[in-house]
């Protein structure tokens, strides 16, 4: 039992952060904007985010921090992508290349460095439950705003109208375009908002994950969120679903190993990727026309004027 | 002020919207130049022109999605600055786009809140949009994916959309390209009521007949200028076309002399089964086709014209070589590259995307039906100045009017990209020709260059096979007319016996004589 509870929160914790990053792409993607560079916006991320914890002791400064730099990664995007019409997917990977530079060199002076981790919940009697109380009751504030946040974003998509607006946007920025809306500019935000996520996806790791910052520290979480967003064929509840699923994946990797499973751990690294490509050849034969993905995705788009 | 009675009908009062020396340039060009046009209330105006003289631009400027570069707009007296479509849209100014600004992905409800302003629920609007539609009788689901729809549902959407603004002035940019003619029929009976509701109306078209019948007014443009304010009911459709053109519009004329030879395309009992799943399937078709001889493929779209196109081209092979033979030549199973060696062309419906790849050059483009057998591949090189000189060609011999000289495909205008395309095959000296819907949304000038170029293609020695919607157009250029239906191919008619009754009969699956039925047309 007790083996099954530290699982079980080992994987909310590997979770979380593809879950918040991923949420973000999922927004970017919504608007048409394929944003490679979520690897790159983390990695930076949690550099900063660690600076700013480790500077002013507070966790919730550390988070906004990497919030703040997530953020000015992802405009760095938005200036070339958007603003220049440059190609995305380029884009995007360069801005992963420099993340990762960048990162190496403001957390250069942290290594070894270590912080207080960022408090769970205790709430008397309720997380003294056995099994479900720690799993429930018990986790970082992060864990809980992830999932407020999903469920905001499936409010914001399906029921406001700026939702509606942005996923017309990703469906034709054309007609978008005729009808009088600012592309461009409803991009923007939807690629700040990829960035804003990213880069408090990438603060969590060092504040909550582990209590130090180390050069290359999100180790491909970021592609495993880029994924994610496809497996969850652009929708929020499947991308809870996956979240979890792909978490458990990593988390389950680890304890195979431990047990001697024999499954190479390459493998188990590699089934997030392999899980993705069926669910895409899956849902294109299940569906007879239309488009699953957002049908103006990774498109330039220059307005006429 | 200026002008303040254009016309003895309307004197005092003042027009519902106005525009005064409207000029937009880009660059160099002048898109419009200078135009002056009154639109009044209860008045169905059409805006006539050729692609590229100014149309679109002008209404794209009154609905405030360009602004002018000169001049100024009225609407009911006032001087007005229109900075997006919403302000012109809460003014009670409406548009029907030519290209749909429809979402595909998104459901007809959702569509249609786009378009609006978004101040009242998305449960009113939709309860809203159902009262509109059944008022105007315009049914929609609410609930389907655009993309589900038929085009002619699309345009449902559209009109729905801007009926929903109650607008007073309400543009369409040729509505009924993309219509079949009983659709075109439904939207004439609404427009009327609009009309008759006080309601003005602006509309796009170069189909003079229909502007004949609906309209109350006609500006035409050329080269960005207006030529004229006139009643169309008082012209007669030549008058308007040369108005349009600023000439006489050529009267394509057969040679004298046309002699037919050898078959060249010859298709026996050839059956297919559907490619995708809402495709028709080819029963049983058969048609010999000489040298010299043009053959008219009539018939209400996606009766397996399409399929038959595809068949032919060898987009999709048949299972027996010996059901298509071009040349004399089993050709069933051959692709379509081998096919074009043996001398054949095709030139498909969809200009953009299947006939050419829209984001490439023309040289490019030239290149890709060319590589095969117009010596534009040198040792396995292309041969850069060949594809450019092909470009030349067809820019010379068919009158195609582009930017520079070698543009992107999508950059055309439909009707010179059309030019292009058929230049582009015929410059081939092909034995061959299969085309389809050669003038679907193409200018008249434009059209008639085409038809008369593949009647002296035909002239030359070639076959042509011709698909069409267009009744008129099959009339005035086939010699032997044959109407697809279910995926059965008529007998062809002699073209001086294929009146429009007997073609409707055979477009409707009749037969025309009873004897018949059992085996040529069936059931």
């Amino acid at each position: 039992m007790e083996l099954v509870e530290a699982i079980i929160l080992a994987v909310l914790a590997a979770s979380t952060p593809l879950l918040i990053a991923a949420t973000g792409e999922l927004v970017t993607e919504r608007s048409g904007v394929l944003n490679l560079g979520v690897e790159g916006m983390m990695i930076v991320g949690a550099a900063c985010g660690f600076a700013g914890a480790w500077l002013t002791g507070s966790i919730l400064i550390g988070a906004l921090f990497g919030i703040v730099a997530g953020t000015l990664m992802s405009l760095i995007f938005a200036l070339m992508a958007l603003g220049l019409a440059v190609n995305q997917v380029a884009t995007g990977l360069a801005l992963t290349i420099l993340g990762i530079g960048l990162s190496g060199l403001i957390g250069a002076g942290f290594v070894g460095e270590r912080i207080t981790p960022a408090a769970h919940l205790y709430i008397p009697g309720l997380t003294d439950i056995p099994l479900i109380g720690r799993v429930l009751f018990g986790e970082d504030a992060f864990v809980y705003f992830s999932l407020a946040l999903i469920v905001g974003v499936w409010w914001f998509l399906y029921r406001a109208r700026p939702g509606l607006i942005l996923r017309a946007c990703g469906d034709s920025h054309v007609s978008a375009h005729a009808l009088g809306y600012p592309v461009l500019r409803i991009r923007t935000f939807a690629v700040m908002f990829g960035g804003a996520c990213a880069g408090l996806a990438g603060a969590y790791l060092p504040l909550a994950y582990t209590p130090f910052f180390i050069p290359g520290m999100t180790a491909g979480r970021g592609w495993i969120a880029l994924a994610l967003v496809v497996f969850s064929s652009w929708r929020p509840g499947r991308l809870v679903v996956g979240a979890y699923l792909f978490g458990a994946v990593t988390i389950l990797q680890l304890h195979a190993q431990g047990w001697g499973v024999g499954i190479p751990s390459q493998f188990m690294s590699a089934l997030p990727y392999l899980a993705t490509v069926i669910v895409l050849v899956l849902l294109s034969r299940a569906r007879t026309g239309g488009s699953t993905a957002p049908a103006a995705l990774g498109t330039v788009f220059v307005p006429d004027r | 002020m200026l002008d303040p009675t254009p016309n003895g009908l309307h004197s005092g009062e003042s027009p519902l919207l106005r525009t005064i020396g409207l000029t937009k340039r880009y660059g160099d060009f002048l898109a419009n130049d200078s135009i002056d046009i009154d639109i009044w209330p209860k008045e169905i105006h059409a805006l006539l022109g050729e692609n590229g003289a100014g149309k679109s631009t002008l209404v794209k400027a009154i609905y405030g999605l360009i602004q002018p570069s000169a001049g100024e707009i009225r609407w009911q007296g006032q001087p007005i600055v229109l900075s997006g479509p919403s302000q012109a849209r809460s003014r009670g100014i409406g548009m029907v786009f030519q290209h749909f600004s429809l979402f595909d992905n998104l459901t007809v409800a959702e569509n249609v809140a786009l378009g609006l302003d978004g101040r009242e629920s998305f449960k009113d609007m939709s309860a809203r949009l159902e009262q509109v539609s059944k008022t105007y009788g315009l049914p929609l689901d609410p609930r389907r994916e655009v993309w589900q729809l038929s085009v002619g549902e699309r345009q449902r959407i559209e009109i729905v959309r801007a009926l929903m603004q109650d607008p007073k002035f309400l543009i369409l940019d040729e509505p009924t390209a993309v219509l079949t003619p009983q659709e075109a029929d439904q939207l004439f009976i609404v427009l009327e009521r609009l009309k008759s509701e006080g309601r003005a109306i602006l509309y796009i078209s170069h189909k003079l007949d229909e502007v004949k019948r609906l309209c109350d007014t006609a500006t035409i443009l050329r080269g960005g200028k207006k030529i004229q304010t006139c009643n169309p009911r008082l012209e007669t459709a030549a008058s308007l076309a040369r108005m349009m053109v600023g000439s006489e519009i050529r009267q394509v004329k057969a040679a004298a002399g046309r002699r037919t030879t050898v078959p060249r395309l010859v298709v026996n009992d050839l059956s297919l089964a559907p490619g995708e799943a809402h495709g028709v399937r080819l029963e049983h078709i058969s048609f010999e086709l000489k040298g010299g001889e043009i053959l008219g493929i009539a018939g209400v779209a996606g009766n397996g014209q399409d399929e038959l196109f595809a068949a032919l081209s060898g987009e999709r092979l048949a299972k027996d070589p010996g059901t298509v033979v071009i040349e004399g030549i089993a050709a069933g199973h051959l692709s379509i590259t081998q096919r074009r060696k043996l001398g054949a062309a095709f030139v498909p419906e969809e200009r953009l995307g299947h006939g050419t790849a829209p984001r490439m050059k023309l040289s490019e483009n030239a290149l890709l039906t060319g590589h095969a057998a117009s010596g534009m591949v040198n040792h396995g090189f292309i041969d850069t100045a060949a594809t450019l000189k092909t470009v030349d060609r067809a820019t010379e011999t068919f009158d195609v009017r582009k930017a520079k000289r070698d543009p992107e495909a999508a950059s055309l205008s439909g009707g010179n990209l059309q030019k292009f395309i058929v230049g582009r095959e015929i410059l081939r000296n092909p034995a061959v020709l299969v085309v389809s819907q050669p003038t679907w949304g193409v200018d008249a000038g434009a059209a008639a260059v085409i038809r008369q170029a593949l009647l002296d293609l035909a002239t030359a020695g070639a076959a042509v096979l011709v698909t069409s919607q267009d009744l008129d157009e099959l009339a005035e250029i086939a010699d032997r007319i044959a109407v697809m239906f279910h995926g059965r191919l008529s007998a062809p008619l002699a073209a001086s016996d294929a009146t429009r009754e007997k073609l409707g009969l055979l477009m409707g699956g009749s037969s025309l004589e009873p004897k018949e039925a059992a085996h040529a047309v069936g059931a």
